[in-house]
């Protein structure tokens, strides 16, 4: 199972380098983004609720784009015949996908947040960062799980760009809130020197609850997407 | 495909459309003649009794739909399929109606059409729009084997998302907005009762159409396989 893992997503990791069809298209639109917002909003800075939302709306569209792609490859070239032509457990294509995306993710926000931080950001994005990690990192992995899921379900459909985001807004309204209301008062301004409040636990505790509901569902259920 | 005689389908339709012609009535007089006038909200809190049990039941659909696709993965036999796809159908068409009903009560006791601080109605709409996906998801598939498949795991899905959704929606306005009107329990008996016949007459309008649906479906199948058969086209 691990060595079948390790397989996919080293191919995964692969196809996305020498391709490089996701990854910067997402950090690309989460900038262009930003730029869009200060022009929509009118505003030079922000912060508080309104910078945990803009940012949060911002990864998570922009997560979208690499949702939308996730299995585009296998179904127009044949991945997923070869892959069920292979004596494998199927569940690793789910782990391989999901740590994939996963891995996109975390290049998106590495591109993203200090970006965010540097054009739209009031408060110094440091006073942030540590609990920040940890908002990210939950977040992060109910996308992956969630952004998986969908994906596969929406790739075999005739519309799959217009579904795919359709079915994944709605079920990843949790994680924005979780989310949102997690970082929004890591994101406040405060007098030089102050501390930020940490995030409320029972927002990281939803998170975690989300990761862990929808990680099993996604475990028990994506068998059933790759028969033939 | 069914192997049953045509007889057989439609079983149970009369005693069921029975209780419903029955049951509909009894709680429209309880709420109108038997309930007693709320004291702060007047007559209008009688519209209680019709969208409570509609958001009600409409939920269990969902979820019911979500355990009917579990059946029909383990199974495979299509027929749990067609009863999940039932399900859902017409849980979105009482969640419509619950919306409605919600809209409507929401004017008139706050003023405003929509309202953002009741996390019910919020977590309601986001459940109704991820609803509204299961039947262009499902559509847009061809293949009528991967299509019952694909749209069985959207059912389990989406039927652990309904209490999920409901659990981060309430969290983020609760500290906020403490609820009036929580639970039933709370309520005088006479209210009580009419509320509780009100959901009994609802979950078997549900069960009624429901099983029309389903037997209109069948007979279509059958049909169909007939013409087959015959050599019509």
């Amino acid at each position: 199972m691990a060595a079948t893992v390790g397989a996919l997503l080293r191919k995964e990791l692969l196809v996305e380098l020498r391709t490089l069809e996701s990854v910067p298209g997402m950090s690309l639109f989460a900038v262009t983004t930003f730029v869009v917002f200060h022009f929509a909003l009118n505003q030079n800075t922000v912060s508080g609720d309104e910078a945990a939302g803009i940012l949060w709306v911002t990864l998570l569209f922009a997560a979208m784009l690499g949702i939308n792609r996730l299995f585009v490859a296998d179904q127009d070239q044949g991945g997923f015949d070869a892959f069920l032509l292979a004596p494998v457990d199927r569940t690793a294509m789910l782990l391989a996908k999901a740590i994939a995306l996963f891995a996109y993710l975390a290049v998106l926000e590495l591109v993203a947040v200090p970006a965010f931080g540097l054009l739209l950001l009031a408060p110094p994005l440091h006073q942030a960062l540590p609990d920040m990690l940890v908002v990210l990192v939950l977040a992060d992995i109910g996308i992956a799980a969630i952004g998986t899921l969908v994906a596969a379900l929406a790739v075999q459909t005739r519309a799959r760009d217009l579904l795919g985001p359709l079915l994944a807004l709605p079920l990843l309204v949790p994680v924005v809130i979780g989310a949102a209301r997690a970082s929004s008062p890591l994101l406040v301004l405060t007098r030089a020197g102050g501390h930020v409040d940490p995030p409320q636990v029972r927002w990281l505790a939803t998170l975690a609850l989300y990761d862990l509901v929808f990680g099993l569902i996604a475990y028990a259920v994506f068998d059933f997407l790759l028969e033939d | 495909m069914s192997r049953t005689l045509p007889l057989k389908h439609g079983r149970g339709l009369r005693p069921l459309s029975i209780a419903t012609i029955a049951a509909i009535p009894l709680a429209l007089v309880l709420v109108f003649f038997y309930a007693p006038i709320e004291a702060e909200e007047g007559f209008l809190q009688k519209i209680f009794y019709l969208h409570v049990p509609l958001a009600i039941v409409t939920l269990c659909g969902f979820v019911i739909g979500g355990l009917l696709a579990i059946v029909h993965l383990r199974t495979r036999d299509r027929q749990w399929d067609l009863r999940s796809y039932v399900a859902i159908h017409m849980s979105l068409i009482f969640g419509v109606g619950t919306l409605i009903t919600g809209s409507i009560w929401a004017r008139g006791s706050w003023g405003h059409w929509w309202v953002w601080n009741e996390p019910t109605l919020v977590s309601f709409l986001i459940v109704m729009l991820l609803y509204a996906t299961y039947q262009p998801l499902r559509f847009a598939i061809e293949d009528p084997e991967r299509q019952a498949r694909y749209a069985s795991v959207f059912a389990i899905v989406a039927g652990a998302f309904v209490p999920m959704n409901f659990l981060a929606v309430r969290l983020s306005s609760s500290y906020l907005h403490p609820r009036v009107l929580g639970s039933s329990s709370n309520l005088p008996p006479k209210m009580a009762f009419t509320f509780l016949i009100s959901l009994v007459a609802m979950s078997l309008l549900f069960a009624t159409l429901c099983s029309y649906e389903l037997t209109a479906k069948r007979t279509r199948i059958l049909l169909k396989a007939r013409s087959r058969t015959l050599g019509f086209r």
